[in-house]
């Protein structure tokens, strides 16, 4: 043992003969066997190639195209004035107190709503997660809400609450809330709210289902109240689910157009970007205004998804590596 | 089918243990019963208020009361009788399933390669599709309705297609390759050693194992499809290619002096009924396909 | 029946990764043949080529003299037993095993005629009509099995065919696979990493390591003789005790103290020209109490004294473990077995040393014994080419 002890370095040399070792890979038939490879590659590439040219020739060439228009002067009621203009379009948009009275709307719309949401969408999912009772029937209804056609919605919105027909309107005694801007800021936020806690909700609970029981139930041998194992441990791993119900919601929100258009027109300043830009385009035939609009809108969810993409971190959805075999 | 494992498992109900914890448990359920009461109302009034409406009578619409108090067919009678709901019923179907057909098929295919395949530009397709499901919509209605406008496309039902296809393919590539990924592909290769051909293996064993997740997708789809407003009302101009929700905006009543409330109610309940039929039968595929794309994509 | 010959084979996947090298294995007609070896060494590889799943980089396949490189695997009539069972999950038990004849296009008569048969001997009868969801872990494992034996092919491939199956059962299925294949007397390849396995199961073995072929041979033989570090490590359950030795005038030092060699050992290891430094291997029962033993049997090797850490008594026998100070044995192999077996990172000082006493040693946990190891079973290896120095042929 002693003589060993002295002499490590016999031992320690690089085992580099015998029948166990395979051989450094030889590259002379790589071509030949990369075949395979390159057949999967091509499939690949043609399967996802119909896809791929549909989504870019219908966005991305648009973009660019509204780019190119929101440069120039085009006026639909006025051909012959179409002209380059440079940014003065954005000057005017930018310099319009009703633009920006829109974007603080939609804006405001967008925060109280998605935190309204949240937190109802958290006690649905709490609720569809855990109920003992008729599980399968409050899932199947609150899918309504998600599948319903948001105009449908919108119109039993708009005559709950209309002066003339409404129940709601009669209920609270309101004379006409759909006129006052506040009260119908309220409305357009509680239409937009029943509509969408649903899917935050759906979105929540598949975030649940990824909390262990065990996990729940050691902390509760630690000592942990209820509200503890909410806050101290669901939702911890509960985040990324949380962080991409957010951003879906928020982009989701940011474009809110079809409840505001039902319910007030945007009249008494309750219109939004979206609605602003469909006034310009449609109503005012005003494509370059409009189209810079469209730019705008782009740039601000641009910089909304930005912001949450930084916050995920390396749990964005994007991030997912794809399944091999 | 039964065994392709979703995203989502509901967890098991408690058993029941003591008798004391038998009367525990009541009182919890009975708990949980009012909470499921509250949902139910939360999810059902409005609904009910529009079916409510459809079916009042044009003197007692204005009566403010939640149930009619005369009960009429008359609306479903008029918007069926006018060319102009059932030339939008017609759009909006047509539009709605060609859309969901041609976005189901491009999305399986790509949604295949993604889940299957390892191919250049693979990260690049997963992060322009998230990109476009996230992309304002409103900003492509200008370059749109001039392009389309120019390209003899506006206000027909291909300058519809489009875009929603454009839209809907996002969300079908994402549900569609979660759904893929939990196919266990082994049996592709056990399907060939029991002797299939390929083409075999293909139709016998993966395709019955696929199709529950390619028709949730087409659901899903379709929802989106049939629910869209903003391009509809701004991509088209005549009843050529008005859906439902954007020809509501333009029912005008019997009278000039009579508001449309009645029939805007009735067309609105029935295009809510197709809806109403997938969330019955098909809640877990629907809750399934929602929940499989968004948490690990 | 069939004989399989893989002549030369060589698997390079198209990332370039070398799965298998050169395999040359002959495998006889009715021959129940086990590929063993540590994960990822090229097992599934080697069978998904026999199975024609995967194609064969350079090398032949022949089934009964033919070669068989280009042929779909429809066209092989080889059934396959997966890990994961691949069950169709939208089929039910019968359908599932009537789904290679149906695919045959046999006549639906004999088709339920050999379904039920083959329900019989596995007996799944009562199952025929539920879904694979609805089985238990053996049961799905069955179904499987039935999927293959149903159309009598000319071999059987499994691979790690009972490794989804909690220890009991997997003992229960290991003896019905066998008397199964005795049974039916079809070539079977059998892929495990599970050594009981290999030794339990198969009329030989293939010991393979990073997609070359170690050793061939049967159970038994492979257990006494083996060719090199890695399969003595492998081959044997508690495995093979090895630590560093130094050879001089016929005895072996190590960290158990000198030994003379037998002359056995000394001859095989003399014509083996055996370095200097070598790796000494004792297998656990090699070892035994000193107390139990006569004179006679004690001179035959070499007795040393440690404390016994831990003591675990099997009622027929004692298994005693003790630290040997000094280093331990170093070598590619050696690290590569720990790694397998998930115990590379525990570098306690000293080796570890498993020994297997008879149940009547008075060995007790924590005290001084005296244990005897037999000179004339020690095993030398080669450090650096980890060839066995007395490999006897
Ligand atoms: N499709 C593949 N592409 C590239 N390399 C692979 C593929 N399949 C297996 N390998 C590699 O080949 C080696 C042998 O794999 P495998 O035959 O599955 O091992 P085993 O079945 O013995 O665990 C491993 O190193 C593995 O990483
Ligand atoms: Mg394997």
């Amino acid at each position: 043992m002693s003589e060993l002890a002295n002499e490590p370095s016999t031992r320690s040399q690089t085992v580099e003969s015998g029948p166990a070792v395979a051989a450094p890979p030889p590259r002379k038939g790589k071509a030949a066997l990369s075949e395979g490879k390159k057949a999967e590659r091509k499939l690949g590439l043609l399967l996802c190639a119909p896809a791929a040219i549909v989504m870019l020739a219908v966005t991305g060439w648009p973009i660019i195209y509204s780019v190119w228009l929101s440069l120039q002067r085009y006026d639909l009621r006025f051909p012959d004035q179409r002209e380059f203009v440079w940014f003065e379009n954005y000057a005017a948009v930018l310099s319009d107190g009703y633009w920006w009275t829109a974007f603080g709307v939609t804006a405001g719309l967008t925060v109280v709503s998605v935190v309204i949401e949240l937190v109802l969408g958290m006690l649905l999912a709490l609720a569809m997660h855990r109920t003992l009772v008729g599980r399968g029937l409050i899932r199947t209804v609150s899918l309504i809400p998600y599948g319903i056609v948001t105009v449908v919605a919108a119109f039993s919105w708009f005559y709950a609450w209309d002066s003339n027909t409404g129940y709601l309107s009669a209920l609270f005694n309101a004379e006409s809330p759909l006129t006052d801007r506040f009260s119908a800021l309220a409305i357009i936020i509680l239409a937009e709210v029943w509509k969408t806690t649903p899917f935050m909700a759906l979105l929540l609970m598949a975030g649940l289902a990824l909390v262990p029981d065990d996990l729940l139930k050691a902390a509760s041998m630690d000592g942990a109240t209820a509200w503890q194992r909410f806050t101290k441990v669901m939702l911890p791993v509960m985040k990324p689910a949380i962080l991409v119900a957010l951003l879906f919601r928020t982009l989701d929100a940011f474009r809110i157009f079809d409840n505001i258009f039902v319910l007030t027109k945007g009249a008494n300043d309750t219109s939004s970007v979206s609605m602003q830009t469909y006034n310009n385009l449609i109503k005012g035939l005003n494509l370059g205004i409009g189209s810079t609009m469209s730019v705008l809108i782009f740039i601000a969810v641009a910089i909304i998804a930005f912001i949450f993409i930084k916050l995920f971190g390396a749990s964005a959805p994007g991030n997912d590596p794809g399944g091999k075999r | 089918m039964s065994d392709t494992t979703f995203v989502y498992v509901p967890p098991s109900t408690e058993g029941k243990k003591s008798k004391a914890a038998a009367s525990k448990l009541t009182g919890r359920k009975l708990r949980w019963t009012l909470v499921d009461i509250v949902i139910l109302v939360y999810a059902l009034v409005p609904v009910l208020w529009t079916l409510s409406l459809s079916f009042k009578t044009a003197e007692t619409q204005t009566d403010k009361s939640f149930f009619p108090t005369e009960w009429t067919f008359q609306n479903y009678r008029d918007i069926f009788t006018t060319n102009e709901f059932i030339r939008a019923l017609v759009n909006s179907i047509g539009i709605a399933i060609i859309a969901t057909l041609i976005a189901v098929v491009l999305g399986t295919m790509a949604a295949y390669a993604i889940a299957r395949l390892d191919f250049p530009g693979k990260q690049i397709l997963v992060g322009v599709s998230l990109l476009i499901a996230m992309f304002p919509q409103v900003s492509l209605v200008s370059p749109l309705f001039e392009m389309e406008r120019q390209l003899g496309l506006f206000d027909t039902w291909p300058g519809l297609i489009l875009p929603y296809i454009t839209f809907a393919l996002p969300l079908a590539i994402y549900t569609l390759s979660a759904f893929f990924r939990e196919i266990p592909w082994e049996l592709e290769k056990a399907a060939k050693m029991d002797g299939a051909t390929p083409a075999q293996a293909f139709r016998r064993v993966i395709a019955p194992l696929a199709a529950p997740g390619v028709f949730t997708t087409a659901i899903l789809v379709f929802i989106f499809c049939w629910n869209d407003f903003l391009f509809a009302i701004s991509l088209t101009s005549t009843e050529a290619s008005r859906t439902v929700p954007a020809a509501l905006s333009f029912f005008t009543g019997a009278s000039q002096f009579e508001a449309p409330t009645g029939t805007i109610s009735a067309a609105a309940v029935v295009i809510t009924i197709p809806i109403i039929i997938f969330v019955l039968f098909f809640q877990r595929r629907i809750v399934a396909g929602l929940t499989s794309g968004a948490v690990k994509g | 029946m069939a004989e399989i010959v893989l002549d030369k084979v060589t698997k390079r996947y198209p990332d370039g990764a070398l799965a298998v090298s050169e395999v040359d294995i002959q495998i006889k007609d009715g021959e129940f043949i086990i590929l063993v070896g540590p994960s990822g060494c090229g097992k599934s590889t080697m069978l998904n080529m026999i199975a024609g799943l995967e194609d064969i980089s350079a090398g032949e396949l022949r089934i009964d003299g033919q070669r068989v490189n280009e042929k779909a695997p429809k066209d092989r009539d080889i059934a396959m037993v997966f890990q994961s069972y691949a069950l169709y999950p939208h089929m039910s038990v019968r359908e599932n095993m009537a789904f290679p004849l149906r695919l045959a296009k046999v006549d639906d008569k004999i088709v339920r005629q050999k379904v039920d048969e083959a329900a019989k001997i596995l007996d799944l009868t009562q199952h025929l009509e539920r879904k694979p969801a609805n089985l238990s872990g053996g049961q799905r494992q069955r179904v499987a099995m039935g999927r293959a034996i149903v159309r009598s092919p000319k071999a059987f491939l499994m691979d790690e065919p009972l490794s989804n199956l909690d220890a009991k059962l997997r003992v229960q299925m290991r003896t019905s696979v066998s008397k199964l294949q005795k049974q039916l007397a079809t070539t079977t390849v059998y892929v495990t990493h599970d050594q009981t396995e290999a030794m339990t199961l198969g009329d030989r073995v293939v010991v393979l390591r990073g997609g070359v072929v170690q050793q061939i041979g049967s159970p038994q033989f492979l257990y006494d003789n083996p060719a090199n570090l890695f399969v003595a490590g492998f081959i044997g359950s508690p495995s093979m005790n090895f630590m560093p030795g130094t050879l001089e005038n016929g005895s072996l030092s190590t960290g158990l103290g000198s030994v003379t060699l037998s002359d056995r050992v000394r001859r095989l290891a003399e014509s083996a020209k055996a370095p200097r430094e070598v790796i000494a291997g004792i297998r656990p029962e090699h070892f035994e109490d000193a107390h139990v033993l006569d004179e006679h049997t004690l001179s035959g090797g070499s007795t040393f004294t440690a404390t016994v850490d831990v003591l675990e008594s099997m009622g027929s026998d004692k298994f005693a473990y003790f630290t040997v100070e000094g280093e331990a044995a170093t070598s590619a192999e050696l690290e590569e077995l720990a790694a397998d077996a998930g115990t590379g990172d525990v570098s306690a000082s000293g080796t570890q040393l498993v020994t297997r006493l008879s149940a009547t040693s008075a060995a007790q946990e924590g005290a001084q014994a005296e244990v005897w190891f037999d000179a004339d079973k020690i095993q030398l290896f080669d450090p650096s080419s980890g060839k066995n120095l007395t490999y006897a042929e």
